[in-house]
Protein backbone atom coordinates (compact mmCIF):
# COMPACT_ATOMS: atom_id res chain seq x y z
CA UNK A 1 0.00 0.00 0.00
CA UNK A 2 1.27 3.44 -0.91
CA UNK A 3 2.09 5.95 1.89
CA UNK A 4 -0.57 8.73 1.93
CA UNK A 5 -1.00 12.26 3.51
CA UNK A 6 -3.81 14.31 4.82
CA UNK A 7 -4.80 16.53 2.89
CA UNK A 8 -7.32 19.63 3.15
CA UNK A 9 -8.75 22.37 0.63
CA UNK A 10 -10.45 24.49 2.17
CA UNK A 11 -11.97 28.24 1.11
CA UNK A 12 -12.79 31.24 3.26
CA UNK A 13 -16.23 30.16 2.61
CA UNK A 14 -15.99 26.44 2.75
CA UNK A 15 -14.04 23.16 3.19
CA UNK A 16 -14.11 21.58 0.03
CA UNK A 17 -11.89 18.22 0.48
CA UNK A 18 -10.32 16.48 3.50
CA UNK A 19 -8.69 13.07 3.24
CA UNK A 20 -6.15 10.97 3.11
CA UNK A 21 -4.78 10.98 -0.48
CA UNK A 22 -1.77 9.42 -1.85
CA UNK A 23 -0.95 12.49 -4.25
CA UNK A 24 -1.78 15.89 -5.00
CA UNK A 25 -1.11 17.19 -8.72
CA UNK A 26 -1.50 21.40 -8.03
CA UNK A 27 -0.33 24.42 -10.91
CA UNK A 28 1.93 26.13 -8.83
CA UNK A 29 3.00 29.56 -9.83
CA UNK A 30 6.50 28.53 -10.95
CA UNK A 31 4.77 25.21 -12.76
CA UNK A 32 2.94 22.20 -11.75
CA UNK A 33 3.32 20.33 -8.50
CA UNK A 34 3.34 16.91 -7.51
CA UNK A 35 3.31 16.10 -4.05
CA UNK A 36 3.50 12.84 -2.35
CA UNK A 37 4.33 11.54 1.34
CA UNK A 38 7.58 12.81 2.79
CA UNK A 39 7.65 16.15 0.82
CA UNK A 40 10.15 18.99 2.52
CA UNK A 41 8.03 21.95 3.65
CA UNK A 42 6.94 23.99 1.15
CA UNK A 43 4.47 27.15 0.80
CA UNK A 44 3.94 27.74 -2.88
CA UNK A 45 1.45 30.29 -4.28
CA UNK A 46 -1.26 28.44 -7.25
CA UNK A 47 -2.64 29.23 -10.53
CA UNK A 48 -6.11 29.74 -11.30
CA UNK A 49 -6.84 25.93 -12.32
CA UNK A 50 -7.65 22.42 -11.72
CA UNK A 51 -6.27 20.81 -8.63
CA UNK A 52 -6.25 16.83 -8.56
CA UNK A 53 -6.03 14.85 -6.09
CA UNK A 54 -5.54 10.66 -5.85
CA UNK A 55 -7.26 9.07 -2.91
CA UNK A 56 -6.32 6.69 -0.71
CA UNK A 57 -8.50 4.40 -2.91
CA UNK A 58 -7.00 5.14 -5.77
CA UNK A 59 -9.58 7.37 -6.99
CA UNK A 60 -8.96 10.35 -8.99
CA UNK A 61 -10.75 13.68 -8.07
CA UNK A 62 -10.93 16.69 -10.02
CA UNK A 63 -11.69 20.53 -8.41
CA UNK A 64 -11.25 23.66 -9.79
CA UNK A 65 -9.55 27.08 -8.01
CA UNK A 66 -9.06 30.23 -8.84
CA UNK A 67 -6.06 30.36 -7.28
CA UNK A 68 -4.74 30.12 -3.76
CA UNK A 69 -1.89 28.63 -1.92
CA UNK A 70 -0.31 25.59 -0.92
CA UNK A 71 1.38 24.82 2.94
CA UNK A 72 3.40 21.63 2.52
CA UNK A 73 4.37 19.75 5.59
CA UNK A 74 6.08 16.13 5.52
CA UNK A 75 2.57 15.13 7.02
CA UNK A 76 0.09 17.04 5.51
CA UNK A 77 -0.92 18.93 2.84
CA UNK A 78 -3.14 22.15 3.09
CA UNK A 79 -4.33 24.10 -0.08
CA UNK A 80 -5.94 27.44 0.71
CA UNK A 81 -8.20 28.15 -1.67
CA UNK A 82 -9.50 31.83 -3.04
CA UNK A 83 -12.71 31.88 -3.64
CA UNK A 84 -12.46 35.00 -6.08
CA UNK A 85 -10.41 35.85 -8.67
CA UNK A 86 -7.08 38.18 -7.70
CA UNK A 87 -5.81 41.25 -9.61
CA UNK A 88 -4.16 44.27 -8.30
CA UNK A 89 -6.02 46.76 -10.62
CA UNK A 90 -9.55 44.71 -9.34
CA UNK A 91 -8.16 44.99 -5.62
CA UNK A 92 -7.69 48.42 -6.11
CA UNK A 93 -11.24 49.41 -7.61
CA UNK A 94 -12.86 47.74 -5.03
CA UNK A 95 -10.65 49.49 -2.11
CA UNK A 96 -11.74 52.82 -3.92
CA UNK A 97 -14.99 52.13 -3.64
CA UNK A 98 -15.02 51.35 -0.43
CA UNK A 99 -13.49 54.98 0.10
CA UNK A 100 -16.63 56.55 -1.77
CA UNK A 101 -18.84 54.88 0.00
CA UNK A 102 -17.08 56.37 3.27
CA UNK A 103 -17.15 59.60 1.65
CA UNK A 104 -21.10 59.45 1.02
CA UNK A 105 -21.97 58.67 4.13
CA UNK A 106 -20.72 61.97 5.16
CA UNK A 107 -22.05 64.24 2.72
CA UNK A 108 -24.85 62.63 2.63
CA UNK A 109 -26.29 62.73 6.35
CA UNK A 110 -30.37 62.69 5.13
CA UNK A 111 -32.78 59.75 4.00
CA UNK A 112 -32.13 56.92 6.28
CA UNK A 113 -30.32 58.53 8.99
CA UNK A 114 -33.31 60.99 9.74
CA UNK A 115 -35.24 57.86 10.01
CA UNK A 116 -33.47 55.84 12.20
CA UNK A 117 -33.20 59.20 14.78
CA UNK A 118 -37.04 59.62 14.12
CA UNK A 119 -37.56 56.30 14.85
CA UNK A 120 -35.64 56.95 18.17
CA UNK A 121 -37.29 59.78 18.81
CA UNK A 122 -41.13 58.05 18.50
CA UNK A 123 -40.27 54.94 20.37
CA UNK A 124 -39.05 57.59 23.34
CA UNK A 125 -42.24 58.90 23.19
CA UNK A 126 -44.59 56.19 23.31
CA UNK A 127 -42.64 55.01 25.95
CA UNK A 128 -43.02 57.87 27.88
CA UNK A 129 -47.03 57.50 27.11
CA UNK A 130 -47.15 54.01 28.13
CA UNK A 131 -45.58 54.85 31.55
CA UNK A 132 -48.41 57.64 31.86
CA UNK A 133 -50.65 54.94 31.67
CA UNK A 134 -49.72 52.70 33.84
CA UNK A 135 -49.33 55.82 36.44
CA UNK A 136 -52.70 56.57 35.38
CA UNK A 137 -54.15 53.04 35.88
CA UNK A 138 -52.74 52.66 39.17
CA UNK A 139 -54.19 56.00 40.52
CA UNK A 140 -57.58 55.34 39.18
CA UNK A 141 -57.52 51.79 41.33
CA UNK B 1 -69.17 52.84 25.64
CA UNK B 2 -67.02 55.39 23.27
CA UNK B 3 -63.77 54.69 25.69
CA UNK B 4 -65.14 50.59 24.97
CA UNK B 5 -64.77 51.11 21.09
CA UNK B 6 -61.18 52.77 21.30
CA UNK B 7 -59.93 49.92 23.82
CA UNK B 8 -60.94 47.40 21.13
CA UNK B 9 -59.73 49.23 18.13
CA UNK B 10 -55.61 49.38 20.08
CA UNK B 11 -56.46 45.65 21.10
CA UNK B 12 -56.65 44.94 17.67
CA UNK B 13 -53.74 47.08 16.04
CA UNK B 14 -51.59 45.77 18.99
CA UNK B 15 -52.77 41.91 17.68
CA UNK B 16 -51.90 42.78 14.38
CA UNK B 17 -48.20 43.50 15.50
CA UNK B 18 -47.89 40.97 17.49
CA UNK B 19 -48.83 38.88 14.47
CA UNK B 20 -45.81 40.54 12.52
CA UNK B 21 -43.27 39.93 15.48
CA UNK B 22 -44.01 36.64 15.48
CA UNK B 23 -43.93 35.74 12.03
CA UNK B 24 -40.26 37.76 12.42
CA UNK B 25 -39.13 35.88 15.17
CA UNK B 26 -39.29 32.14 12.99
CA UNK B 27 -38.14 34.24 10.49
CA UNK B 28 -35.22 34.92 12.04
CA UNK B 29 -35.35 31.55 13.94
CA UNK B 30 -34.56 30.12 10.79
CA UNK B 31 -32.11 32.32 9.10
CA UNK B 32 -30.08 32.10 12.42
CA UNK B 33 -29.22 28.44 11.51
CA UNK B 34 -28.21 29.34 7.91
CA UNK B 35 -26.05 31.58 9.43
CA UNK B 36 -24.64 29.45 12.11
CA UNK B 37 -23.66 26.62 8.92
CA UNK B 38 -22.37 29.95 6.99
CA UNK B 39 -19.99 30.43 9.99
CA UNK B 40 -19.33 26.84 10.67
CA UNK B 41 -18.16 26.04 7.01
CA UNK B 42 -15.91 29.01 7.34
CA UNK B 43 -14.14 28.18 10.59
CA UNK B 44 -11.56 25.27 8.96
CA UNK B 45 -10.01 27.67 6.22
CA UNK B 46 -9.56 30.36 9.30
CA UNK B 47 -7.98 27.59 11.17
CA UNK B 48 -6.05 26.14 8.54
CA UNK B 49 -4.67 30.23 8.15
CA UNK B 50 -3.97 30.45 11.50
CA UNK B 51 -1.68 26.90 11.45
CA UNK B 52 0.28 28.32 8.52
CA UNK B 53 0.60 31.98 9.79
CA UNK B 54 1.69 30.27 13.04
CA UNK B 55 3.84 27.82 11.34
CA UNK B 56 5.47 31.19 9.53
CA UNK B 57 5.94 33.52 12.33
CA UNK B 58 7.91 30.28 14.45
CA UNK B 59 10.07 29.21 11.10
CA UNK B 60 12.50 32.06 11.16
CA UNK B 61 12.07 32.80 7.89
CA UNK B 62 14.86 34.94 6.33
CA UNK B 63 12.63 37.48 5.65
CA UNK B 64 10.77 39.59 8.23
CA UNK B 65 7.61 40.86 7.06
CA UNK B 66 6.12 44.22 7.79
CA UNK B 67 3.01 42.40 9.39
CA UNK B 68 5.05 40.84 11.51
CA UNK B 69 6.61 43.96 13.43
CA UNK B 70 5.92 46.01 16.39
CA UNK B 71 6.33 49.86 15.80
CA UNK B 72 5.89 53.06 17.81
CA UNK B 73 1.63 53.73 17.62
CA UNK B 74 1.13 57.33 16.47
CA UNK B 75 -2.50 56.41 14.90
CA UNK B 76 -4.23 53.14 15.24
CA UNK B 77 -7.56 52.10 12.79
CA UNK B 78 -11.13 49.82 13.65
CA UNK B 79 -12.50 47.89 11.50
CA UNK B 80 -16.33 47.89 13.04
CA UNK B 81 -18.56 45.13 12.21
CA UNK B 82 -22.01 45.79 12.10
CA UNK B 83 -25.17 44.96 10.88
CA UNK B 84 -27.45 46.03 8.47
CA UNK B 85 -30.91 45.91 10.25
CA UNK B 86 -32.13 47.03 12.89
CA UNK B 87 -34.21 44.78 15.53
CA UNK B 88 -31.89 43.23 16.59
CA UNK B 89 -31.87 44.12 20.35
CA UNK B 90 -28.96 45.52 22.00
CA UNK B 91 -26.44 44.23 19.18
CA UNK B 92 -25.06 46.77 17.78
CA UNK B 93 -24.87 49.11 20.51
CA UNK B 94 -23.10 46.84 23.00
CA UNK B 95 -20.76 46.40 19.86
CA UNK B 96 -20.15 49.88 19.49
CA UNK B 97 -19.84 50.35 23.00
CA UNK B 98 -16.43 48.09 23.29
CA UNK B 99 -15.22 49.97 20.07
CA UNK B 100 -15.77 53.46 21.63
CA UNK B 101 -14.35 52.04 25.17
CA UNK B 102 -11.28 51.00 23.12
CA UNK B 103 -10.94 54.01 21.16
CA UNK B 104 -11.33 56.03 24.35
CA UNK B 105 -8.20 54.12 25.63
CA UNK B 106 -5.95 55.38 22.82
CA UNK B 107 -7.73 58.81 22.49
CA UNK B 108 -7.04 59.80 26.01
CA UNK B 109 -3.26 58.87 24.65
CA UNK B 110 -3.79 61.26 22.52
CA UNK B 111 -3.33 58.76 19.62
CA UNK B 112 -5.84 59.24 16.34
CA UNK B 113 -8.21 57.02 15.33
CA UNK B 114 -9.32 55.54 11.61
CA UNK B 115 -12.71 53.79 11.46
CA UNK B 116 -13.68 51.59 8.81
CA UNK B 117 -17.13 50.61 9.10
CA UNK B 118 -18.91 47.54 7.72
CA UNK B 119 -22.59 47.71 7.61
CA UNK B 120 -24.92 49.97 7.84
CA UNK B 121 -25.70 50.25 11.50
CA UNK B 122 -22.27 51.36 12.01
CA UNK B 123 -22.08 53.99 9.55
CA UNK B 124 -25.40 56.07 11.14
CA UNK B 125 -24.37 55.60 14.72
CA UNK B 126 -20.19 57.00 13.81
CA UNK B 127 -21.94 59.48 11.44
CA UNK B 128 -24.04 61.30 14.40
CA UNK B 129 -21.27 60.23 17.13
CA UNK B 130 -17.97 61.32 14.96
CA UNK B 131 -14.77 59.64 13.97
CA UNK B 132 -12.64 59.59 11.15
CA UNK B 133 -14.08 56.77 8.49
CA UNK B 134 -12.01 56.41 5.80
CA UNK B 135 -13.86 52.97 4.07
CA UNK B 136 -17.57 51.69 4.47
CA UNK B 137 -19.47 49.08 3.17
CA UNK B 138 -22.96 48.05 3.60
CA UNK B 139 -25.93 45.88 2.01
CA UNK B 140 -23.19 42.98 2.37
CA UNK B 141 -26.61 40.43 2.98
CA UNK B 142 -27.39 37.28 4.92
CA UNK B 143 -24.70 35.64 2.85
CA UNK B 144 -21.64 37.72 2.35
CA UNK B 145 -19.00 36.64 0.06
CA UNK B 146 -14.77 37.43 0.27
CA UNK B 147 -15.17 39.44 -2.67
CA UNK B 148 -17.31 42.35 -0.86
CA UNK B 149 -14.87 43.03 1.74
CA UNK B 150 -11.76 42.97 -0.42
CA UNK B 151 -11.99 46.11 -1.07
CA UNK B 152 -12.13 47.66 2.16
CA UNK B 153 -9.71 45.49 3.97
CA UNK B 154 -7.19 46.85 1.34
CA UNK B 155 -7.83 50.13 2.40
CA UNK B 156 -7.03 49.45 6.06
CA UNK B 157 -3.96 46.84 5.19
CA UNK B 158 -2.45 49.87 2.76
CA UNK B 159 -2.95 52.09 5.09
CA UNK B 160 -1.12 50.18 7.75
CA UNK B 161 2.13 49.01 4.74
CA UNK B 162 2.31 52.77 3.98
CA UNK B 163 2.60 53.92 7.86
CA UNK B 164 -0.60 56.27 8.00
CA UNK B 165 -2.03 53.53 10.89
CA UNK B 166 0.59 51.46 13.23
CA UNK B 167 -2.23 49.26 14.45
CA UNK B 168 -5.12 47.64 13.77
CA UNK B 169 -8.33 46.56 15.83
CA UNK B 170 -11.28 44.17 14.65
CA UNK B 171 -14.72 45.13 16.81
CA UNK B 172 -17.55 42.58 15.93
CA UNK B 173 -19.73 40.63 18.39
CA UNK B 174 -18.93 37.12 19.35
CA UNK B 175 -21.36 33.87 19.31
CA UNK B 176 -21.59 32.03 22.48
CA UNK B 177 -25.07 30.18 22.17
CA UNK B 178 -28.55 31.94 21.01
CA UNK B 179 -28.96 33.59 24.33
CA UNK B 180 -25.87 35.29 24.77
CA UNK B 181 -23.44 37.38 22.33
CA UNK B 182 -20.74 39.26 23.63
CA UNK B 183 -18.95 41.76 22.06
CA UNK B 184 -15.25 41.28 21.31
CA UNK B 185 -12.15 43.69 20.15
CA UNK B 186 -9.04 42.20 18.92
CA UNK B 187 -5.97 43.13 17.17
CA UNK B 188 -5.62 42.36 13.59
CA UNK B 189 -2.13 44.05 13.02
CA UNK B 190 0.63 43.41 13.66
CA UNK B 191 0.05 40.12 14.35
CA UNK B 192 0.56 38.61 17.27
CA UNK B 193 2.36 34.87 17.12
CA UNK B 194 0.95 31.96 18.74
CA UNK B 195 3.13 30.54 21.80
CA UNK B 196 3.15 27.18 20.77
CA UNK B 197 6.50 26.21 20.70
CA UNK B 198 6.44 23.09 19.37
CA UNK B 199 8.26 23.77 16.30
CA UNK B 200 10.66 26.26 17.92
CA UNK B 201 13.66 24.27 15.97
CA UNK B 202 15.25 26.26 13.07
CA UNK B 203 13.63 25.42 9.92
CA UNK B 204 12.01 27.32 7.23
CA UNK B 205 9.62 26.42 4.01
CA UNK B 206 10.59 26.26 0.58
CA UNK B 207 9.56 29.28 -1.02
CA UNK B 208 8.14 29.52 -4.79
CA UNK B 209 8.51 32.30 -5.93
CA UNK B 210 9.86 34.36 -3.05
CA UNK B 211 9.38 34.54 0.59
CA UNK B 212 8.57 38.24 0.20
CA UNK B 213 5.54 37.79 -2.49
CA UNK B 214 4.19 34.64 -0.83
CA UNK B 215 3.73 35.75 2.64
CA UNK B 216 2.36 39.45 1.10
CA UNK B 217 -0.66 37.51 -0.51
CA UNK B 218 -1.00 35.03 2.41
CA UNK B 219 -1.30 37.45 5.10
CA UNK B 220 -3.58 39.21 3.45
CA UNK B 221 -5.68 36.42 3.25
CA UNK B 222 -4.93 35.98 6.28
CA UNK B 223 -6.53 39.05 7.60
CA UNK B 224 -9.42 39.27 5.10
CA UNK B 225 -10.49 35.51 6.40
CA UNK B 226 -10.45 37.11 10.00
CA UNK B 227 -12.77 39.66 8.97
CA UNK B 228 -14.77 37.42 7.06
CA UNK B 229 -15.20 35.44 9.62
CA UNK B 230 -16.08 38.21 11.80
CA UNK B 231 -18.60 39.34 9.67
CA UNK B 232 -20.02 35.76 9.36
CA UNK B 233 -20.28 35.21 13.61
CA UNK B 234 -22.02 38.88 13.46
CA UNK B 235 -24.41 37.66 10.69
CA UNK B 236 -25.30 35.10 13.32
CA UNK B 237 -25.49 37.09 16.47
CA UNK B 238 -28.01 39.03 14.44
CA UNK B 239 -30.28 37.19 13.57
CA UNK B 240 -30.17 34.90 17.45
CA UNK B 241 -30.77 38.70 18.92
CA UNK B 242 -33.70 39.49 16.82
CA UNK B 243 -34.87 36.18 17.09
CA UNK B 244 -34.79 36.97 21.28
CA UNK B 245 -35.69 40.26 20.56
CA UNK B 246 -39.15 39.59 18.61
CA UNK B 247 -40.17 36.99 21.07
CA UNK B 248 -39.72 39.79 23.77
CA UNK B 249 -41.49 42.06 21.53
CA UNK B 250 -44.60 38.99 21.14
CA UNK B 251 -44.80 38.49 24.63
CA UNK B 252 -45.23 42.52 25.98
CA UNK B 253 -47.38 42.55 23.17
CA UNK B 254 -49.50 39.68 24.57
CA UNK B 255 -49.11 41.24 27.91
CA UNK B 256 -50.68 44.67 26.86
CA UNK B 257 -53.32 42.86 25.05
CA UNK B 258 -54.91 40.68 28.40
CA UNK B 259 -54.14 44.67 30.31
CA UNK B 260 -56.28 46.41 28.06
CA UNK B 261 -58.75 43.13 27.89
CA UNK B 262 -59.04 43.85 31.57
CA UNK B 263 -60.09 47.39 31.27
CA UNK B 264 -62.17 47.00 28.43
CA UNK B 265 -64.22 44.26 30.39
CA UNK B 266 -64.79 46.48 33.30
CA UNK B 267 -65.66 49.34 31.42
CA UNK B 268 -68.22 47.05 29.59
CA UNK B 269 -69.60 45.58 32.84
CA UNK B 270 -69.66 49.28 34.41
CA UNK B 271 -71.77 50.84 31.78
CA UNK B 272 -74.38 47.75 32.13
CA UNK B 273 -74.58 48.23 35.91
CA UNK B 274 -75.09 52.16 35.14
CA UNK B 275 -77.68 51.19 32.61
CA UNK B 276 -79.39 48.82 34.91
CA UNK B 277 -79.41 51.44 38.01
CA UNK B 278 -81.30 53.99 35.31
CA UNK B 279 -83.75 51.79 34.69
CA UNK B 280 -84.40 50.57 37.61
CA UNK B 281 -83.80 54.43 38.93
CA UNK B 282 -86.13 55.22 35.81
CA UNK B 283 -88.92 52.55 37.39
CA UNK B 284 -88.87 53.70 40.84
CA UNK B 285 -90.03 57.45 40.08
CA UNK B 286 -92.82 56.62 37.58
Amino acid sequence: MAMTVHCDIVSAEQQIFSGLVEMIVAAGTEGDLGIAYGHAPLLSGLQPGPIRVITQSGDEEVYYISGGYIEVQPHTVTVLADTALRAEDMDEAAALQAKEEAEKNLTNRGGEFDYSAAAVQLAEASAQLRTLQAIRKKLGK
Amino acid sequence: MAAGKEIRTQISSIKSTQKITSAMEMVAASKMRKAQDRMELGKPYAQRIRNVVGHLANANPEYKHLYLQEREVKRVGFIIVSTDRGLCGGLNINAFKAAIKSMKEWSDKEIDIDLCLIGAKGAAFFNSYGGNVVAAVRDIGEAPSVADLIGTVKVMLDAYSEGTIDRLFLVGNEFVNTMTQTPSVSQLLPLQADDDSKLKHAWDYLYEPGAKELLDGLLIRYIESQVYQSIVENAACEQAARMIAMKNATDNAGDIIDNLQLVYNKARQAAITQELSEIVGGAAAV
